[in-house]
């Protein structure tokens, strides 16, 4: 697992049912691109998260595919539909194996 | 060959527009564009609107947003990185909207391209581009 990765996500604590919400989330990486090079020459090799989900109960709400082109700690903007109480679930795929989740409920008034 | 004046002004204007039209290792925009859509067509413009900034100070973290209504699916493309892919994004059935913003990457000067995948299959694409006074990918 690399070090220091804290995902933090803000969710709005409570929406009304069926309305449309903005996510924002960031995770601390360092995204290694395997471009760049250390002070002997060497290549470092690429360490990046490679995919970022979000789902709502269990259904999907956006899935994203990542590239090395993305910057450290990838940050990500969306929405999301709130059709009923729930929790919203995040989770990031690192190249390593590691998977990084968090959850954030959100009720309906 | 005798390499008069003349020959070799040509050579070097030869030379030079190779170099301007393929930066080392960087895919042309169609390409790019065709690596994504599968060999189709792509249409430009439509309702697609790609957000970035003009002007990038430093490439490393380079604010871009995309607003596709209709899509199900945006990719974004960096046609002068060494590799052109940046992200895709996959709308769910409880996406909220079209739009989503990311962070990325721009190893120099270029063009960012968005391709969005429409949900009768067609693709459009849009295009901004963005002057990156220091690169963000190494070396």
């Amino acid at each position: 697992m690399a070090k220091g990765v804290k995902p933090r996500v803000k969710v709005p604590k409570s929406a009304s049912a069926g309305d449309s919400i903005t996510i924002k989330t960031l995770i601390s990486h360092k995204m290694e691109s395997g471009q760049r090079k250390d002070s002997d020459g060497k290549i470092i090799p690429r360490s990046i998260i490679n995919r970022f989900t979000c789902d709502f109960n269990g259904e999907n709400v956006i899935d994203v595919t990542i590239e090395p082109a993305v910057s450290t700690n990838p940050y990500f903007q969306f929405d999301a539909k709130v059709p009923e109480a729930g929790e919203f679930k995040f989770t990031w795929y690192d190249d390593d194996g590691s998977v990084y989740e968090d959850t954030k409920a959100i009720t309906v008034e | 060959m005798n390499l008069t004046r003349r020959n070799a002004m040509a050579l070097g204007a030869a030379a030079a527009a190779t170099i301007v039209a393929l930066p080392a290792g960087a895919a042309t925009f169609e390409e790019a564009v065709m690596s994504v859509t599968g060999g189709k067509e792509a249409a430009e413009g439509g309702d697609l609107v790609l957000t970035a900034p003009e002007i990038a100070e430093n490439g490393n973290t380079v604010p871009v947003a995309i607003d596709a209504p209709g899509a199900v699916a945006v990719t974004f493309l960096a046609i002068g990185n060494p590799n052109p892919a940046v992200a895709t994004f996959k709308f769910g059935p409880l996406a909220g909207s079209r739009e989503a913003s990311t962070r990325i990457r721009l190893a120099t000067t270029q063009d960012v391209v968005a391709v969005a995948e429409m949900e009768d299959g067609s693709f459009q694409t849009a295009k901004q581009t963005v002057k990156v006074t220091i690169g963000g990918c190494g070396g």
